[in-house]
């Protein structure tokens, strides 16, 4: 039975188990491999992506849960590495090995979307669901500060 | 093309004594290189092993080394950029398939590990790209009728500046590409330097920050099929017999087939290969490790610790001293087995056909990965393809070949190209783990409360033994004890023992490997002796260490940013620490504060001062010292891997907990200027963490901490 659905703003239908979590439907049924596998658990945030524009982790969203609804994954943020967080993540020389850093970006992109000037608190609840191995933490907090101020504390949607 | 030379051991020896180049791995492998005969034939417009250029005069750099995070990427085309004179906007990247030329000199293989890239193609990169320069501009200059000498590189292009006349590389190339290779080619002036000592952006950023970034698990080949390996849980255990009548009825489930690590489900999606798994019903033979466990590899190391070992230090004679001391300070410090869990897990994807065979993987041992895919398939090494993908994290364990094993067999077995991934819990239990060691320490002081006499005797498994076995010699694995035996506390009776003692829990390099351990133990145990005499931490230790300046150095200028010996906010302690690993020197004071009742730790503040000498990207070694503080953080706050009837009992991220974003302090890195050749960046920043927040602890409490993780007890 198909399941259908918007990605990056195209409609999408898939043709798999309605159990099959959302992340497997994009990495391995769409190839859309921005998308990363850690733990399976929901406990490392690698897989965040948005439904209807709310953080979600997909490793542990059944695709039956997303049927007409609307993803958006790190592919679907800009055509071109425009949008403001991945540009404060490049000024701020952000990445290491850079696995954990989709998870990070779709977080920090649905925390602006919802607190558009965060505090270090704001930052510390919003982002402590994704563990970063190579320790890229301050510069995570740094770039979330900037690219707060680089759209000048108004929220930019992510869709 | 020549192939780099094989190093051997003794040879390695020197070169480490003389060039300040600490324990690396030193791989001696006769006779198995020679088989690597042909490297791959020059591309069109290749000037070296490393330079593309193009028509348009933008330059794709080959790298050589695997990219795991430590920006080494970057680093190496700064210093072709520096000789080379391209436009650095223009520059693209690929990573180098595995062959002779690639080889890392200091290694006579091709792998990245031992914090020693750096140091190993810093003078190759150098020269080629000086060759490469000479070579384009003898072409311009030829086609003008000018001297070379009144040419120069500037920008991707060769200018005479007599005449403005200029031509871009992309014209050049081929021609250059004809001339021989100039033997002597005249580098740069440092002081001319424009990349080099600057600090510059990751040239990686952008695919890491927009989902394109290629890593081991994201490789997507036609018709590949996708596995996942159901492994004994018991260590060392194997099938004994399997039902896989279930397995096969799940949906996208292809084939179940037997290797020799265990099961394998292979499907056409990788949740489908873990849904097949979980429908497995497999007997297992649980082997000699059914009973194995933390407590009774405990039980083995006191007795094991009772016996003298293997000598890797002496001087004086500490157990005279001891024997004959009225007053002894004795401890013991333990330390737990650790898994390296990178953030993504191990995966390869394989694909083997007759004539030859496909491996692409998130490796860190390029040659290693032909050898395993050459004996599998009964094929030359020459006849294995490496593509190495970005790696999500390496700290040593991607060195390990048993994942690409699985890989390729199963593609043998299939006769289709297939991708093997594991899942987190795979990855945290059949790990090649970070030793549990024991280490029992006495020491003497003297009247005035300096140091005399120091011994340690260090109990624990051995890496070498099964990865380089020829380099233990009459038991002595120096992996084990580096961070102990190589200290520079001038104490005139040193003595440091170690007893290998096997578990049966497979042990590996783990970011820092041995002075992981022993930076802890020594570091700790050093600020007993230093509280003992009624001395501070930083002053025991900068008199102590007198005779060595570089740890001098950087012991001062972390002290003097992290304000020592002034007041602290209230309800704050300061501990400090400082290892010498891999050619490098670091040391970090520690701004910690800490909650009796809740048992939480929190570490407000690391400074940290490195010494590496001359150094290419100081914005990676900034990046590297945050890296690997965390990462020893992580171990000195959470981690441990224990053992219960042969299993590994943890199995993700809620029973082996890392460090989270709000559990990270600030970090200040400070790097010491310096012209002394390069040390290693990827692994020192790591072992001076654990023993800064526990001394940082034990001078609020009074109580040493010998044990790691901390634990709430140990803040009372």
């Amino acid at each position: 039975m198909a399941i259908s659905f918007t990605l990056n703003g195209k409609a999408q239908s898939v043709d798999v188990s309605p159990d099959m979590p959302l992340l497997w439907v994009l990495r391995d049924t769409l190839n859309m491999t921005g998308t990363k596998f850690g733990c399976g658990m929901a406990l490392c945030g690698a897989c965040t992506v948005h439904i209807n524009g709310e953080a979600t982790r997909s490793c542990i969203t059944a695709i039956s849960s997303v049927a007409g609804k609307k993803v958006t994954t790190i592919e679907g943020l800009s055509a071109d590495g425009s949008h403001p967080v991945q540009q404060a993540w490049m000024e701020e020389d952000v990445p290491q090995c850079g696995y954990c850093q989709s998870g990070q970006i779709m977080s920090a992109v649905a925390l602006l979307s919802k607190k558009p000037s965060p505090t270090d608190s704001d930052i510390d609840d919003a982002m402590s669901g994704n563990i970063c191995r190579c320790g890229t933490y301050q510069r995570i907090r740094k770039a979330i500060h900037r690219a707060a101020s680089m759209q000048g504390g108004k929220a930019k949607s992510a869709a | 093309m020549a192939i780099a030379p094989v190093v051997n051991r003794r040879d390695f020896l020197k070169t480490g004594a003389a060039g300040g180049v600490a324990l690396v791995i030193g791989f001696y492998l006769p006779g198995k290189f020679e088989a690597l005969t042909a490297a791959p034939p020059a591309e069109p417009a290749a000037l070296n092993a490393w330079v593309r250029i193009a028509p348009d005069d933008s330059v794709t750099i080959l790298i050589d080394k695997s990219e795991m995070g430590q920006g080494i990427t970057t680093a190496l085309a700064m210093l072709l950029a520096e000789e080379l004179e391209f436009d650095w906007k223009k520059v693209k990247t690929e990573f180098a398939p595995a062959a002779p030329q690639y080889f890392n000199p200091l290694f006579g293989l091709q792998g990245t590990g031992g914090s020693c890239s750096i140091r190993g193609s810093w003078g190759p990169l150098t020269k080629a790209g000086a060759a490469a320069r000479e070579m384009l501009i003898a072409v311009a200059a030829k086609k003008w009728y000018v001297e070379a000498s009144t040419c120069h590189a500037e920008n991707g292009a060769v200018v005479h500046a007599a005449t403005k006349k200029r031509l871009g590389y992309g014209a050049l190339v081929e021609e250059a590409a004809k001339l021989p290779v100039p033997a002597n080619p005249v580098p740069k002036d440092p002081k001319d330097y424009k990349y080099i000592g600057k600090p510059t952006k990751r040239l990686d950023n952008p695919e890491k920050v927009n989902g394109k970034a290629g890593f081991g698990i994201d490789v997507r080949l036609p018709k590949i099929q996708h596995a996942v390996v159901a492994r004994c849980p018991v260590i060392g255990g194997k099938v004994k017999s399997f039902n896989d009548s279930k397995a096969k009825t799940v949906r996208g489930v292809k084939q179940v087939l037997q290797i020799s690590s265990g099961v394998a489900v292979v499907a056409d999606n990788t949740w489908s290969a873990m849904q097949g798994r979980d429908a497995l019903q497999i007997q297992w033979d649980e082997g000699s490790n059914a009973a194995l466990s933390s407590d009774s590899i405990r039980k083995l190391y006191l007795e094991r610790a009772e016996q003298p070992g293997a000598i890797a230090r002496k001087d004086g004679d500490a157990d005279a001293a001891l024997a004959g001391a009225a007053k002894k300070i004795e401890a013991v410090y333990e330390v737990p087995f650790l898994a390296h869990a990178t953030m993504e897990p191990m995966n390869c994807a394989a694909d083997v056909r007759a004539d030859g065979c496909d491996i692409y993987a998130p490796t860190q041992f390029q040659t290693f990965v032909q050898m395993t895919g050459a004996k599998i398939c009964g094929l030359k090494p020459e006849q294995v393809h490496v593509h190495t993908t970005f790696l999500g994290g390496g700290f040593g364990r991607r060195a390990e070949q048993d994942f690409i094993a699985e890989a390729v067999e199963i593609s043998k077995a299939t006769g289709a190209p297939v991708q093997v991934t594991w899942t987190r819990e795979d990855d945290i239990q059949h790990d090649f783990y970070r030793p549990a060691v024991y280490s029992k320490l006495a020491a003497v002081l003297d009247a005035d409360g300096w140091p005399v006499a120091y011994k340690s005797r260090i109990v624990s498994p051995s890496i070498m033994s099964r990865f380089f076995p020829g380099s233990v010699k009459n038991g002595l694995d120096d992996s084990s004890v580096e961070g102990q035996a190589n200290s520079k506390y001038s104490i005139p009776n040193f003595l440091v023992e170690y007893v290998l003692t096997e578990t049966g829990v497979p042990v590996g390099f783990w970011r820092s490997v041995g002075n992981s351990q022993n930076g802890f133990i020594t570091e700790c145990f050093v600020e007993e002796l230093a509280k003992a005499g009624g001395k501070d931490s930083f002053e025991f230790r900068r008199k102590l260490l007198a005779d060595a300046p570089r740890h001098r150095g950087v012991l001062e200028l972390a002290a003097t940013k992290a304000g020592w010996g002034q007041p602290l906010p209230a309800g704050r302690t300061r501990g400090i620490a400082v290892v010498e690993s891999f050619g490098s020197f670091v040391a970090e004071v520690a701004e910690v504060s800490f909650n009796k009742s809740s048992g939480e730790v929190k570490v407000h503040r690391v400074v940290c001062a490195v010494d590496c000498g001359r150094y290419v990207n100081p914005e990676t070694i900034a990046a590297q010292m945050e890296g690997g503080i965390v990462y020893g953080l992580s171990a000195a706050l959470k981690g441990q891997i224990t053992i219960d009837k042969g299993r590994v009992q943890q199995s993700n991220f809620h029973d082996y907990e890392l460090l989270r974003l709000n559990e990270m302090p600030k970090v200040e890195v400070h790097i010491v200027p310096s012209n002394d050749p390069p040390g290693g960046i990827g692994e020192p920043g790591t072992p001076p963490i654990a023993p800064a927040v526990c001394n940082a602890i034990f001078a609020a409490t009074g109580k040493p901490i010998r044990h790691l993780p901390i634990r709430a007890e140990d803040l009372a």
